[in-house]
């Protein structure tokens, strides 16, 4: 199997600060990976790195077949993230936003209206600019342009906040239908319950480092399984 | 690079179409700079005349302030400026989108206030080939330089104040040129300088900027 994500001691500062330091992860073509940890363990900062927005300056690091350490603006179109603030221009449309954000993309067959109708933006909010939008609508919308850029590396950074239930029904259904496409998807959450549901493995991050790998997935939907208790007559 | 240009100022333009801040707050702004001009030196109506060209260029200079961080300010917000890398647009081709939408908004912003400048300053208008020359290659110029400085202060946290301090002393050049040349055309000037030598001037600065905007603006949109 071809692996999309590897990375061997990887580091990334942020100013003087190692927000990575020396991380191994590898991630296969196909894979729901879920990243855990607490506030500031570096969860963002694993996924701007793999976006090629943060700069790789130890060790080895590779996305996509692209090496980040040489040129990390090779990988940025093939890959799409669904950061903490939505990436809409508010005095733009929906559509409007969508559209720019397709072509800026080069997406080879982008078919706005079903990326808007997949995600519940079909009708009067395609018009409605994106300052007047609620939370959740912004984030159906940078969700709806992901779908319209299609590409081969998602990456969600707590997909789930700001969501309704409908919505993150909508999201887990995106999930799991890109992945079965061949698409490969890495998200940072503490929504765990949720985010497991989704996942094949989950990886831990803490103070910039990976503390464990391969967790089973179903200890955190189920939580630890627990001794039999005993019953004394 | 160009496709990228046109896809970058067309959302630009349609952000400001939309928006209304260049016709509600930029254009009323450099008219009020033109009728504060004219209250300060009003007791002497031919100073104004004689002065006219500076003061349109000084107009001009402020309302490009305010154009080039509006330009700035909407990929500061909402993580957009992340969004423009992540797309793998080319940075050439966003530079030259943006500054190509700076300059379209000056343009008509420069009609309006020759408009104000002739009723305002009881100017009267003539060698409007060479006004029109000066007022493209004036234009490139400022709207090149306000967008590479614009991006070199976006990753500041003091950018609002930051910007003038950088361009105002950058941009000296041109409204010395311009404001000449524009003297030259409307035969109110003190210098017997041709106006195609200030021409060739601001076509020189217009040209480096470009170039150097075309080449710098990438490593500095990736230090924000």
């Amino acid at each position: 199997m071809d692996d999309v994500v590897r990375l061997r001691s990887a580091v990334c500062l942020l100013g003087r600060f190692p927000a990575l330091a020396g991380v191994d992860l590898v991630v296969p073509k196909g894979e729901t990976l879920l990243v855990r940890g607490a506030n500031g363990a570096g969860k963002t900062t694993l996924l701007r790195a793999l976006a090629g927005l943060v700069p790789v300056v130890g060790g080895e690091a590779q996305v996509l077949g692209c090496d980040l350490r040489r040129d990390r603006r090779a990988v940025r179109r093939r890959v799409g993230l669904l950061g903490h603030s939505a990436a809409l221009y508010d005095d733009l449309t929906v559509a409007d936003n969508l559209r720019f954000w397709s072509r800026a993309a080069r997406s080879p067959t982008p078919d706005l209206a079903g990326a808007m109708a997949r995600l519940g933006l079909d009708g009067r909010l395609a018009g409605v600019p994106a300052a007047r939008l609620s939370a959740g609508q912004r984030r159906r919308s940078a969700l709806a342009v992901l779908v319209a850029r299609s590409p081969e590396l998602w990456l969600l950074d707590e997909p789930h906040a700001g969501l309704d239930a409908a919505g993150r029904d909508v999201l887990d259904d995106l999930v799991r239908q890109v992945t079965a496409a061949g698409a490969t998807v890495v998200l940072a959450s503490h929504e765990l319950d949720r985010a497991a549901a989704l996942a094949t493995r989950s990886v831990t991050v803490a103070g910039g480092r990976m503390v464990d790998d391969g967790a089973c997935v179903s200890d955190i939907v189920e939580g630890p399984s627990q001794p039999e208790p005993v019953h004394v007559a | 690079m160009w496709r990228d240009a046109l896809l970058v100022a067309g959302k630009d333009l349609r952000i400001e179409v939309r928006s209304r801040v260049a016709t509600n707050q930029v254009a009323p702004f450099a008219l009020l700079v033109l009728v504060l001009f004219a209250f300060a030196l009003d007791p002497d109506r031919g100073v104004l005349t004689r002065a006219a060209a500076g003061l349109f260029w000084v107009a001009v200079l402020l309302s490009a302030l305010l154009a080039v961080q509006r330009a700035q300010t909407v990929e500061s917000a909402e993580g957009t400026g992340d969004a423009l890398r992540l797309s793998g647009l080319d940075p050439a081709g966003i530079f030259l989108g943006k500054a190509g939408a700076v300059v379209v908004q000056l343009l008509a912003l420069e009609l309006l206030l020759g408009v104000g400048v002739v009723v305002l300053y009881g100017v009267d208008p003539s060698g409007w080939a060479t006004l029109a020359a000066t007022a493209v290659a004036a234009t490139m110029g400022l709207a090149a330089a306000g967008t590479l400085y614009g991006a070199l202060a976006a990753g500041s946290r003091v950018r609002e104040t930051l910007l003038p301090l950088l361009l105002l002393p950058a941009v000296a050049p041109v409204l010395i040129a311009a404001t000449r040349a524009s003297e030259a055309a409307l035969g109110t000037g003190g210098l017997d300088v041709a106006s195609g030598d200030w021409l060739a001037l601001l076509s020189v600065f217009a040209v480096v900027y470009v170039a150097f905007g075309v080449v710098a603006f990438g490593p500095l949109m990736e230090e924000q």
